[in-house]
This record gives structure tokens, C-alpha cells and sequence, in this order.
């Protein structure tokens, strides 16, 4: 109180002594919430480490380069790894032009607002989280049971079915409907870094709204285009489910070399040696090995992605 | 100065462009109604063809059946046998068990290493975490399946004496494994996105920041945390590599989580390859995925809902 | 963003008198430049009434600009001079929501009843307060807007960029790297970039947001003297805050508050002896 008389005439409000208590840290919170982080690391750790020794071993140019032999139970991985890599190629080339289409509409053409954004928003999103096991549901009843069956009944005999049967195009389409809304994320969060006065700019100067998108727009999103391609190849080659009646092949004395073809691929291969070989110990090796590559694969290309990724965001805090 | 020579601009070529861009967009929109549309005609028979219905009605899917006349009714999936069973009653269990018991795992870990990032973690410890969950979500599910197939069922069966090797503890750690990233993504979003001036504020008011944590921010960011768990148990319910190879597949009703059990998209995976081309068991099982898709959409729609309004009351509404 | 056409609306609405919130001044109705020296007239404004959604931001914008004359356009921030130069290239048709009724006469024709926008802004350049060069180089920062306009020939595109880059007096500085990146050149070449890239298509009007905003007095300098050099070829409209600036560049001068046109004339008349209260008070910096 700095003028003690004056509170002594009026009438006391009560002055209840407020006593602080001293702060306690906050130990066993932040203790145990670091214990979660720890746990999870010592999990990652625990199965990167099992899988990198043992897998290891058994990498070698042969394994990589030369078919299963003996019932999978020797020789290499060449035909799942070339499978894995035409399917995802196919799924490229089918899902970067929609993906990023989608995002320039999203981005360009529509305010965050309106009705039809929000709608696609939604669907993005619940595509997002549809259960893999339901695109390959899909995949079967659309691409092969309709699309297929519709093109055996315009572009064939009838003598048996062409396309209406499991194939490495039906597989990589499904897989590029399951991916699209990695490659749209990626491609609007590249967009959203463009500065609209780049825009305005080409604007000025008599462009139209296509050419400014050719011209300006898409090469400054080339970055985060290919974050998103990659992203999405490193989940579709990670994906079993979508793929298992649309495609994949336990075994083929073959590669795929035409689209109706069926191919054999890592995922699927690790499921097929996992679940139905007669002697696991047997084939442990192998399966190991086919899990590293796998691994390897989606790891290298994940960690290519977030290099990208974080080129581009520091761009956008430089510009 | 001369005026240069300039050509007019196709009107058309711009319109021709917009529309198409307009139309891709639509992809995510067409997709998600696609799947639907697709995966649910191909399980109308069950609905309306009597010879279906027959054998494999909703009735019958729902309720106790006497499969063998004066044997005790009960539910029970047997597609294959003599008298095809298809109560789903038995897959319904174990999905939900093995749903259970990942969340049980994924959400004290998720959660706590997603306050811990955003709450008490130096940039440093955060740049750690990040890439470690990063990491982990990109383990291919098949990955996961395989891991806990070969060694973290024995792993637990040495440790615990569980009779049977694949059963729902060792399919829902895996299928946890998978959920955790989910969690962890979305909550750790909402936590940092709490705006600064409300921790500021209660910062001025002399608490300390883990009291500010437990007061301000948790329970701003509570909707957040939620919506994490609830994507997080969507994907735990869809997941199928990891039940696949993990779970044990036996189709039995118990209340014991040592026991082996099936899930839907187990199911889906395990038998759709062998099912002739719309026979009942056919149409039941695109029934099944129908379900999981219809799950799934309702808790994503949820999610994002309640994601979108806790946008809102951070940010305002936006412009 | 959808490029929407700005609505252009009924003559009759414009009839309806507009609530101006500066009361106490009359809304000039249209300003000639009281001296007379034969000077063609390349742009007149009448009546302009521009609305970003709801809040309408110019009331009843009357104004001529004459042609290879330097206009300036001064006023408080918000006032809605940079609202007002973007409505003489249309490229507020590029934000979402505004309209806009009056009429904008580019030699005699109204630029918002031209069906191809870019048409219109071919002939009415632009330079915007933040440079900003494409991410491309230098020689493809020139060469765009010939591209963009459908021009193929390799040997013109080149010429046309030397002499352009001449023009702005850039060539020197970059003649040995027009492959660079643009981003490589320091802020005022940069802007002296925009200028040229403006430039290169030969438009008839060259509008300036702002353009030395963002330079330091160097740089300012040597924009300042591009300016008075290229009124030779252009008409120019330049947004400037700098009073100092408008005094030295400019042959006319606009003086507008709270999106309306006070006053306008020759430069020299509105820095001496204006007619209204509002100028002088401005330019004597009681406010501003
Ligand atoms: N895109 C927009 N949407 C809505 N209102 C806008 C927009 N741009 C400008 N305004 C408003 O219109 C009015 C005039 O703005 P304008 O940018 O033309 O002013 P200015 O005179 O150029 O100011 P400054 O000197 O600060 O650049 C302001 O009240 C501003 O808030
Ligand atoms: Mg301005």
C-alpha cells in the first residue's frame, strides 16, 4: 500500500492475502512426454536395425539382378524390382497431370470460399483416408469389371478377356487414384509460395490467364510438383492391398512388357514369401533382403521429397 | 515508334484450357463417388437376387443362425464350407479388438510425443522428432505385417506364454505402429497452431510455460488432439497389410486379446483371389468393403470437421 | 484467382448521386488543364466509381491525361491511388468482387467495353511498386511480353530486347549476362528491369505504381531521369508519395483523399497556389 491512511478510513474490502504458491517445473509431464518420444525411437531404431542386418547379407548385384529361383527360395528380386518400378512409372504418368491440374483450379481459379473449392477439398480428403483395401476393391470392380470388360466388348473378338483381367495398367491406375491427393497437396502448397505479383506482372503485360499459368506459374512450381510425384511414388510403392487382385503375380517366368500384363512387385513379394512358403527359415534370407530393398526404396525417395520440400519453403522465406 | 505486330489472342484456345482444367479438378469429387458407386453395386445382389439372398441375406449376416439342424444357433464366418457361414459378427469383433488395442498403444505415445514436441521440445529436439516420425510413417505397412509376422509374434510369445503366436495383441502393436504418425501429425498441428497471444497472455500473468501448457494450450488444442485419435482410429479400423500377415485370421468371437482373431479387411484381402466372380461370397465381400468405406468416410468427415472449426476459432474466419 | 470481368454498371446508376465522405468539398466534375499548349489529350475519365465488394473506394473520378506528359497522382495512403491506376490497364479485373461504372477513354475508346483485356493492356503498360521480375532471365524477362503476344520471330524478340534495355539504360550493366538469373541484379536494376520488360512491348501508356518506392536515392535518381527521357515516347502516370518527387517529375498533377479527385492541374499550379484547402494543407504536410 503506498498511502496506508487512506485504506484505513474506507471501509476494508477484505484484503485476503493472496500466497503464491512457488511454481513447481513441471517434471513428470514433461518427463513422461519425452518417455513417449524415447519409446518411439527405440522402436524405430529397433526395427531399422533389424531389418538392415537382416537384410544385408544377402544384397548383392546377383539378388538384384536375377529372378527367384527353386520356389523363392534362392536366387534374386530382379522381376519384383522391376515390376515396383514400370508400376509406379505408369501411376506417374497417370496422376501428376490430374494432380496438379486439380491443385492450379484450386489455387487459381477459385476462391477458398466457394462451394465447389470446399467440395473438392472434402473429397481430397476423404480420399485420403479411404482404406487401402477398398481400392483394391475398387480397382477390381471399376477398372477391371467395367473398363476392362468394356474395352474386351469394343476392341476384341470375345475369344477370351484381354483387359478384363488383373494387368500392370489396371494395378498402377488404382494405385494413382489412391495417390492423387498426395500430389495435390504437394503442388498447392507450391503454388501458394508464387508471389501473386509475379502474376499481376505477366497480367500487365497482355498475358492471358493459360499463358500465365504456362509461363509463370507451372515452372516456378516444378519443385513442388516433383516433391509430390515423388511422395506419391514412395507410398505406391509401399502399397500391397490396391494391388493384389488388380495385378501382382506370386510368380511370372516373365517381365511385363505390355500393359496388359501382370508383374510381380517388392510389397507383394514380401506378403507372397511372408505368408505362403512352405519353410519360412528357408526363405528368411531372401525376405529380409526383399524388405531392405523395399525399405530403401520409400526412405530414399521420402528423404529426396523433404530435401526438396524445405529447399522451397526456405525460398519462400528468402523472397 | 512503330507499334509492333501483334496477334490477337484465341479466345477459344483460353476457354478450351479453363474448361479442362475445371474438369480435372473434379477428379478427387468423381473418385470418391467412383468408389463408392462401384464397390456398392457389386454388392446389391445380396439386397435383391434370391438365390443370394438365399445364402447369404443381411439377416443372415446379422443374426444368430442354426447352420445345421438342432445344433445350437450362433454367428459364424465360414464362406467356404459345406454350409456357407457368413455372420459378421466374428469379424466385427476382432476388427474392433485389434482397432482397440493399437489405440490403446498409438495414443498415450502419439499423443504424449506430440505434447512433448510442441510443448517442451528445443528447436533442436523438435528437428529430431519431426524426421523420426517421418520415418516411421513411411514404413511400408507390408513392412510392418512382416515384422510383427516372423518377429515380434515370437518376441511376445517367449515373453508373455501367449498359446497362440498371431493373435490380437501382436497384430494391434503393429497396426499401433502405423497409427501413431496419424495421431502425432494432427495433434502436434493443433497444439502449434494455438495462437501466441493466448499463451502470451496467460505467460503475463506469471505462469510458467508448463503451466501455461496444461492450461491454455492443451485444452485449446483438446478438439485437435481428438480429431487426431479419431483419423487415427479410421485408419486403424481400415488397415489390412498388418492384420493380414499379424492377426492369426481365425474368424472366432472371444473376448480374450490373446486369442487369434479376423478383420474385415483381412478378410477382404484373404479371400476375394479365390471367390468366383459373383457368387454370394463375392457380393458379401464388396458388402464388407462398402461398410469400411462408409466407416471410414464418416470418421474422416468427422475429423475434418472437427479440424476445420478449430481452424477457425484460431484463425478467424478466413478471408 | 478468377480473372472476372469488372461489372460494368447501368449509365443510370451512375446518375444516382454518390455519398461522398469528404462533405465539405464539391466533387469537381472534369478538369482541364488550364493551360493550353496543344497537347493531345490520350486518356479521359469520367465519372468513375470503383467498389471492392461493398466499400466503395473512388467516388465520381473525373480526370484527362494528356498525351507524352508525365501524370502524377498524389495523396494520402488509402486515398485509392494505386485503385485508380490499376483501373486505366484493367487489371483490377484480377481481383475477385470489385465493380466499377464510368467510363475509361483511351483515345477516344472505351477500354471497358473492349472484349479482350489484354488487348488493353498491351497498350497500357505497367510498373508496379515492388519489382518484380519473373524468376527467369534476363533476356526472358524482356522478351515475355512479345512472346506472351504471339510474336515468334527469334532475331526481332532479340532486337527489340537490345533496344528496350538501351532505352531504360540497363544495357551496359547486363549486356554480358542476359542469361542470368534476374534475381541476381541489385533492387534498382531490378526495377529499371520492370520498367524495360514494361517497355519492350511499346505500349502508349506506361503506368507507375509507386516506382522508386522501394530504391535508394541512386537508384531513385536514375528512374527519375528514365522518366523524364521516356516521355518523349509515353505517356505516363506515376503514383508517388514523395511530394518532392511528383514536383520534379511531373508536368501534371492529381491530388487525391479518401477515393476522391480533389483537385487537378499543372504540377507547378497544385504545389504553389492550389484551388482547395485539402491540397494545401496536404502538400504544406499538415496531413499525410
Ligand atoms: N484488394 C482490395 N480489396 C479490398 N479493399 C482494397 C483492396 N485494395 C485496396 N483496398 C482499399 O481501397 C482503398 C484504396 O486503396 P489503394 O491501394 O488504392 O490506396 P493507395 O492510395 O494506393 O494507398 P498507398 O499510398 O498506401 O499505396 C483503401 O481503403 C484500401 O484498403
Ligand atoms: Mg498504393
Amino acid at each position: 500500500m503506498i498511502n496506508p491512511t487512506v485504506t484505513e478510513t474506507a471501509a476494508p474490502a477484505a484484503e485476503i492475502p493472496l500466497a503464491f504458491k512457488p511454481k513447481k517445473g513441471g517434471y513428470i509431464p514433461k518427463g513422461l512426454t519425452l518417455l513417449s518420444v524415447i519409446i518411439i525411437t527405440v522402436i524405430l531404431a529397433v526395427i531399422l536395425y533389424n531389418i538392415v542386418f537382416g537384410g544385408i547379407g544377402i544384397i548383392s548385384v546377383d539378388f538384384l539382378t536375377h529372378p527367384p529361383e527353386q520356389g523363392m527360395e534362392a536366387g534374386g528380386i530382379f522381376p519384383a524390382i522391376f515390376g515396383t518400378v514400370a508400376l509406379v512409372i505408369l501411376m506417374t504418368i497417370a496422376v501428376v497431370p490430374i494432380g496438379v491440374l486439380t491443385a492450379i483450379y484450386l489455387q487459381e481459379f477459385t476462391s477458398p470460399d466457394s462451394r465447389i473449392t470446399r467440395l473438392i477439398r472434402l473429397a481430397i480428403n476423404n480420399l485420403a483416408g479411404v482404406p487401402s483395401i477398398v481400392f483394391g476393391l475398387f480397382g477390381l470392380g471399376f477398372f477391371i469389371g467395367f473398363v476392362g470388360r468394356g474395352m474386351d466388348l469394343l476392341f476384341t473378338d470375345g475369344s477370351g478377356p484381354v483387359w478384363a483381367q488383373p494387368a500392370i495398367i489396371w494395378a498402377s491406375l488404382t494405385l494413382a487414384v489412391l495417390t492423387l491427393p498426395v500430389v495435390i497437396v504437394a503442388t498447392e502448397e507450391a503454388l501458394r509460395t508464387i508471389p501473386p505479383e509475379i502474376k499481376d506482372a505477366s497480367y500487365a503485360l497482355g498475358a492471358t490467364k493459360l499463358q500465365t499459368i504456362i509461363r509463370v506459374i507451372l515452372p516456378q512450381a516444378t519443385p513442388g510438383i516433383l516433391t509430390g510425384a515423388i511422395l506419391a511414388v514412395s507410398r505406391g510403392a509401399g502399397e500391397v492391398a490396391p494391388i493384389m487382385f488388380t495385378g501382382a503375380a506370386y510368380y511370372l517366368p516373365y517381365l511385363p512388357g505390355k500393359l496388359n500384363d501382370q508383374f510381380m512387385e517388392l510389397g507383394y513379394h514380401i506378403y507372397v514369401m511372408a505368408t505362403q512358403s512352405p519353410d519360412v527359415e528357408k526363405t528368411k534370407p531372401i525376405l529380409y533382403g526383399t524388405v531392405l530393398v523395399l525399405l530403401v526404396l520409400t526412405f530414399m525417395l521420402n528423404f529426396l521429397a523433404v530435401i526438396l520440400r524445405s529447399k522451397i519453403r526456405s525460398k519462400r522465406v528468402n523472397a | 515508334m512503330d507499334k509492333l505486330q501483334f496477334k490477337p489472342k484465341s479466345r477459344w484456345r483460353e476457354f478450351i484450357g479453363e474448361k479442362f482444367i475445371a474438369l480435372s479438378a473434379l477428379s478427387a469429387l468423381v473418385a470418391i463417388f467412383l468408389i463408392f458407386a462401384f464397390i456398392f453395386k457389386e454388392s446389391i445382389p445380396i439386397f435383391t437376387d434370391p438365390d443370394i439372398k438365399e445364402e447369404a441375406s443381411v439377416d443372415k449376416m446379422v443374426f444368430k443362425q442354426e447352420f445345421y439342424e438342432g445344433r445350437e444357433a450362433k454367428w459364424s464366418w465360414q464362406p467356404n464350407s459345406e454350409v456357407p457361414k457368413y455372420s459378421l459378427l466374428p469379424l466385427f469383433i476382432g476388427t474392433i479388438k485389434a482397432a482397440l488395442i493399437a489405440m490403446l498403444f498409438a495414443v498415450p505415445l502419439g499423443v504424449g510425443a506430440a505434447v512433448y514436441s510442441a510443448e517442451f521440445a528445443s528447436r533442436r529436439m523438435r528437428e529430431f522428432i519431426k524426421p523420426i516420425i517421418e520415418l516411421l510413417a513411411g514404413i511400408p505397412s507390408v513392412v510392418l505385417g512382416f515384422l510383427a509376422l516372423i518377429v515380434l509374434a515370437t518376441f511376445l510369445q517367449k515373453t508373455f506364454g501367449f498359446v497362440f503366436r498371431l493373435n490380437t495383441i501382436n497384430a494391434g502393436i503393429a497396426l499401433g505402429l502405423a497409427v501413431i504418425p496419424i495421431v502425432f501429425t494432427v495433434a502436434e498441428d493443433a497444439m502449434t497452431s494455438v495462437p501466441k497471444s493466448l499463451r502470451d497472455a496467460a505467460l503475463a500473468l506469471g505462469a510458467n510455460p508448463w503451466q501455461v501448457s496444461m492450461t491454455v494450450v492443451l485444452p485449446a488444442a483438446l478438439p485437435g488432439i481428438a480429431a487426431g485419435i479419431v483419423l487415427g482410429f479410421g485408419r486403424a479400423i481400415g488397415e489390412t497389410m498388418i492384420v493380414l500377415m499379424a492377426s492369426g485370421n481365425a474368424a472366432i468371437i472371444s473376448a480374450s486379446f490373446t486369442d487369434s482373431i479376423r478383420t474385415i479387411s483381412a478378410t477382404i484381402a484373404a479371400e476375394l483371389a479365390e471367390v468366383v466372380f459373383g457368387s454370394a461370397h463375392y457380393s458379401v465381400l464388396f458388402f464388407l468393403g462398402t461398410l469400411l468405406f462408409v466407416f471410414t468416410f464418416f470418421i474422416n468427415l468427422g475429423g475434418d470437421y472437427i479440424l476445420g472449426r478449430l481452424k477457425i476459432k484460431f484463425q478467424g474466419r478466413m478471408k | 484467382m478468377p480473372e472476372e470481368e469488372t461489372v460494368l454498371e447501368e449509365e443510370n446508376m451512375v446518375e444516382n448521386e454518390k455519398k461522398s465522405p469528404v462533405q465539405n468539398e464539391t466533387i469537381p466534375d472534369k478538369i482541364k488543364p488550364d493551360k493550353d499548349d496543344g497537347a493531345k489529350t490520350k486518356i479521359i475519365v469520367s465519372n468513375l466509381d470503383f467498389y471492392y465488394g461493398d466499400s466503395q473506394a473512388l467516388f465520381r473520378v473525373s480526370l484527362n491525361i494528356e498525351e507524352n506528359k508525365v501524370f502524377a497522382l498524389i495523396g494520402p495512403s488509402g486515398c485509392g491511388k494505386s485503385t485508380f491506376l490499376r483501373t486505366l490497364n484493367r487489371m483490377n479485373d484480377t481481383i475477385p468482387g470489385t465493380r466499377l461504372s464510368g467510363t475509361v477513354l483511351l483515345d477516344g475508346e472505351d477500354i471497358y467495353k473492349v472484349r479482350d483485356v489484354s488487348a488493353v493492356r498491351t497498350r497500357v503498360g505497367m510498373v508496379f511498386q515492388k519489382s518484380n521480375p519473373f524468376p527467369k532471365s534476363i533476356f526472358e524477362n524482356v522478351a515475355y511480353g512479345l512472346k506472351v503476344n504471339g510474336i515468334t520471330n527469334k532475331d526481332l524478340i532479340a532486337e527489340q530486347v537490345e533496344n528496350t534495355l538501351k532505352k531504360a539504360y540497363l544495357w551496359e550493366e547486363v549486356k554480358d549476362k542476359l542469361n542470368n538469373n534476374a534475381y541476381l541484379l541489385s533492387g534498382g536494376q531490378q526495377q529499371r528491369l520492370c520498367i524495360a520488360r514494361a517497355l519492350a512491348i511499346r505500349p502508349e501508356v506506361v503506368l507507375m505504381d509507386e516506382p522508386a518506392s522501394a530504391l535508394d536515392p541512386i537508384s531513385t535518381s536514375k528512374i527519375e531521369d528514365l522518366i523524364a527521357e521516356l516521355k518523349k515516347d509515353y505517356t505516363i502516370v506515376i503514383v508517388t508519395h514523395n511530394m518532392q518527387q511528383a514536383a520534379r517529375v511531373s508536368d501534371n498533377t492529381a491530388f487525391f483523399y479518401e477515393g476522391v479527385m480533389i483537385e487537378a492541374g499543372p504540377t507547378n499550379k497544385i504545389f504553389t497556389k492550389p484551388d482547395k484547402k485539402k491540397t494545401e494543407d496536404y502538400i504544406t504536410g499538415r496531413f499525410g
